[in-house]
C-alpha cells in the first residue's frame, strides 16, 4: 500500500495513531482500532460519514477526550517520539498540537483581539511579539481586522477563519481541524481551505483535516483516510483516493449534493465492502 | 427637607455601596468561573477581618505588614479552601454545592467566635488624622480611605479581565471550559485563582468595614447584603455587581431617611433593599446587567 511508501521513515513522521481503541463513560465503544500517519508539513485529511468517529479520533490526539469521559484504552499517539495517549490537554498545546473543535467554539463575548490573545496563551514570548503575529494572522485574514465588536457577531465564515487565526497564533507544529467547511456557503469553503493550504505550505504546519466535505479536502490534500463506524476503512494519496471508484461513488458526487447522496447510499448494499 | 443629612446619607450609601460593590464583584467572580453559589462570601470579610487584627494587636505589627500577611495568608486560604473542599465537588447536583457553602459558612462563623470571642474589637488607630475636609465637609479618614480602596479595586478588576492573561483565561473559562482546556488553560488552576482573588479582594473589604466599625460578627452580615447586589446586576455581570452594590447601599440610606421622616416603619435600613429586588426583577428577570447568549442575525 502506499501508507508504506510515505511512511518510510519514521523520523520523518509528525504523528503516529497507532491501533487506538477509546472508550466513553467506560462502555460506550467509538473507536476500534484506528491507526494513521502524519508526516512533517503534510496536510493529512481523514474523511468519513457523520458518527464515524472523526471528531473522537482529534480529541484522542489532543487529549480533549478526558473533557468528555473519553479514554485511550488501548494504542498509542506517538508524537515526535513520545507518546501522548491520555495526556492532559494544556500539555498537549504547549507541546505544539492544537485543536480547532467542530462548530468552531470561538469565545463570542470577547473580541477578535481578545480571542487571539488567548490563542497564544501558553506562549512565554513577550507582548510585542504577540502582537506581530496577531498582525500575522490579520494579513492571512484582513477581513478579521475591521470586526472590533464581540466575536459573537461574526459571520459564519468570519468565526471560522477567526478559530483558525486563533490555533495559529498558538505558535503549533500541528493543526488538527474539525470540520472547518460546516455551515458555510461553497463560496466560503473555498475560501478558507485555500488559506488552510497556505498555511501549511507557508508557515509550515503540518495539518490534519477532518471533512465531510470530501471534495474539498481531496482536492487540498497531500494524503488521505477514509473512516467508517470507527475504523479506517481505505487510505492513499490524493490522486489514489481521487481516482478510486468507490471515493467517488460514495464521496464525490456532484456539486455540493455528495453528502447528502451519500447519506442515502450509506445503507447500500456496496458499503459492506469496506468493512 | 434636611438636606445636610441626606448629603450625609448620600455619602454614606455611596461609600458602603461601593464596598458591596465590591463584594459582589467577589462573589459573581467564583459563580462566573465555578458555577458555585457561595454563601460563605460574607464569612471572607469575617476571617480577613479578624486575622488582620491579630496581626496588629497580637503581633503589634505595622498596619501595612500586618494588612499584606493577611492577603498572603488569604491567597493561601482561598486556593486551599478551593482545592481541598470544593474541587471533590465538581460533578455533584448543584444543591450539593451549595450546601458545602453554606455549611462552610456556618462552620467559619462558630470557628471565629471561638478564637476571636463574641465581642466588637476596634482596630488599633490606622490614620493619624481623624477626619479631613473634602468639598467643606467634615469626613472620616477611613471613609475616603474606603471609598479609594473600592475604586482601586474596582479598576484592578476592570485592568485584570480586560488585559492580563489570566483574566482573559477566566473569562474564557466562564465561557466554556472545555474551549478554555482546548487552549492550554488548565481550569483546575483558574478555579483557584478564582477562589483566591476572591477571598482576598473580600478581606480587604473586610479589614476596611473592621476599621470604621470595628471587627464583629456583624461583617459576615454582608455576604447576606451581597445577594439583593448580585441580584440586581445580573448574576453573571461583573459591572452589574457594583452597579447593584452601590444602588442596594443608597437605597438603605435613603430608606432610612424616608421611614425617619415619614413613615415611621422602623427597620426599613435592612429590608428596603430586598422590596426594591422583587419589584425590579418582575421587570428585568434577568438583572440589571445579566446576559442573555447572543443572538447572530
Ligand atoms: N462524549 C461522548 N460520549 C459518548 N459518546 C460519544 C461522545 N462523543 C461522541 N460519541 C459517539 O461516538 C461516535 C463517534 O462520534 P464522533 O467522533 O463525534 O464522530 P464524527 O466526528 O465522525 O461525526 C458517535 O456514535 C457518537 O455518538
Ligand atoms: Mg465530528
Amino acid at each position: 500500500m502506499a501508507e508504506a511508501a510515505l511512511a518510510q521513515d519514521s523520523a520523518d513522521l509528525m504523528l503516529s495513531v497507532n491501533n487506538i481503541e477509546v472508550v466513553y463513560d467506560e462502555v460506550i465503544l467509538v473507536l476500534r482500532g484506528v491507526s494513521l500517519d502524519v508526516p512533517k508539513g503534510a496536510l493529512v485529511t481523514l474523511l468519513g460519514p457523520n458518527g464515524a468517529g472523526k471528531s473522537t479520533t482529534l480529541k484522542a490526539i489532543s487529549g480533549l477526550l478526558g473533557t468528555e469521559d473519553g479514554e485511550v484504552t488501548r494504542g498509542d499517539v506517538i508524537y515526535n517520539g513520545v507518546n501522548i495517549a491520555n495526556g492532559s490537554p494544556e500539555k498537549v498545546v504547549r507541546d505544539g498540537i492544537f485543536q480547532v473543535m467542530e462548530g468552531r467554539r470561538i469565545i463570542e463575548d470577547m473580541t477578535v483581539i481578545e480571542n487571539l490573545r488567548l490563542g497564544a496563551y501558553t506562549r512565554k514570548d513577550s507582548a510585542a511579539r504577540i502582537k506581530e503575529d496577531i498582525e500575522k494572522v490579520f494579513h492571512y485574514f484582513p477581513r478579521l481586522k475591521e470586526r472590533t465588536g464581540l466575536a459573537g457577531y461574526l459571520s459564519g465564515g468570519e468565526q471560522q477563519m477567526l478559530a483558525i487565526g486563533r490555533s495559529i497564533m498558538s505558535a503549533p507544529k500541528m493543526i488538527l481541524l474539525d470540520e472547518p467547511s460546516m455551515g458555510l456557503s461553497p463560496l466560503l469553503v473555498k475560501e478558507v481551505f485555500e488559506i488552510i493550504r497556505t498555511l501549511n505550505k507557508e508557515l509550515g504546519i503540518t495539518m490534519l483535516l477532518v471533512e465531510q466535505n470530501a471534495n474539498m479536502a481531496l482536492k487540498h490534500c497531500d494524503y488521505g483516510y477514509i473512516m467508517e463506524s470507527g475504523k479506517i476503512v481505505m487510505d492513499g494519496t490524493r490522486e489514489e483516493l481521487l481516482n478510486n471508484e468507490d471515493v467517488k461513488e460514495f464521496y464525490l458526487g456532484g456539486g455540493g449534493e455528495e453528502r447528502k447522496s451519500f447519506k442515502n447510499l450509506k445503507s447500500y448494499k456496496r458499503r459492506k465492502r469496506w468493512l | 427637607m434636611n438636606w445636610d443629612l441626606l448629603t450625609q446619607l448620600l455619602m454614606n450609601g455611596l461609600i458602603i455601596g461601593a464596598l458591596y460593590g465590591v463584594v459582589a464583584m467577589c462573589f459573581v467572580l467564583i459563580y462566573k468561573s465555578t458555577q458555585i453559589v457561595n454563601f460563605a462570601q460574607g464569612e471572607f470579610l469575617l476571617i480577613g477581618a479578624w486575622v488582620c487584627w491579630w496581626f496588629l494587636t497580637t503581633w503589634e505589627l505595622p498596619f501595612v505588614v500586618g494588612f499584606l500577611f493577611t492577603l498572603a495568608f488569604m491567597t493561601v486560604f482561598g486556593i486551599v479552601l478551593q482545592t481541598v473542599v470544593l474541587r471533590p465537588m465538581i460533578g455533584e447536583p448543584i444543591i450539593s454545592v451549595i450546601m458545602v457553602t453554606i455549611g462552610l459558612s456556618l462552620f467559619f462563623q462558630a470557628a471565629m467566635k471561638w478564637i476571636f470571642g463574641v465581642n466588637v474589637q476596634p482596630f488599633p488607630k490606622v490614620f493619624d488624622v481623624q477626619t479631613i475636609e473634602v468639598f467643606g465637609m467634615q469626613i472620616q479618614t477611613a471613609y475616603v480611605m474606603s471609598l479609594f480602596i473600592s475604586l482601586f479595586i474596582m479598576i484592578g478588576f476592570a485592568w485584570f479581565f480586560k488585559s492580563s492573561k489570566h483574566g482573559l483565561a477566566m473569562r474564557a473559562t466562564a465561557f466554556d471550559q472545555q474551549v478554555a482546556q482546548s487552549l492550554g488553560i488548565s481550569v483546575k488552576n483558574v478555579f483557584a485563582m478564582a477562589w483566591a482573588i476572591s477571598a482576598v479582594v473580600s478581606a480587604v473589604a473586610g479589614i476596611v468595614i473592621g476599621i470604621v466599625n470595628g471587627v464583629s460578627d456583624s461583617l459576615a452580615f454582608i455576604g447576606i447584603k451581597v445577594f439583593p447586589a448580585v441580584i440586581l446586576g445580573g448574576l453573571d455581570s461583573i459591572i452589574g455587581a457594583i452597579v447593584g452594590g452601590v444602588i442596594i447601599g443608597l437605597l438603605e440610606n435613603f430608606a432610612e431617611y424616608a421611614d425617619g421622616q415619614w413613615f415611621q416603619v422602623g427597620n426599613m435600613y435592612t429590608i428596603a433593599p430586598f422590596y426594591v429586588l422583587v419589584i425590579i426583577l418582575m421587570i428585568k428577570p434577568y438583572g440589571l446587567f445579566g446576559t442573555k447568549d447572543i443572538e447572530r442575525v
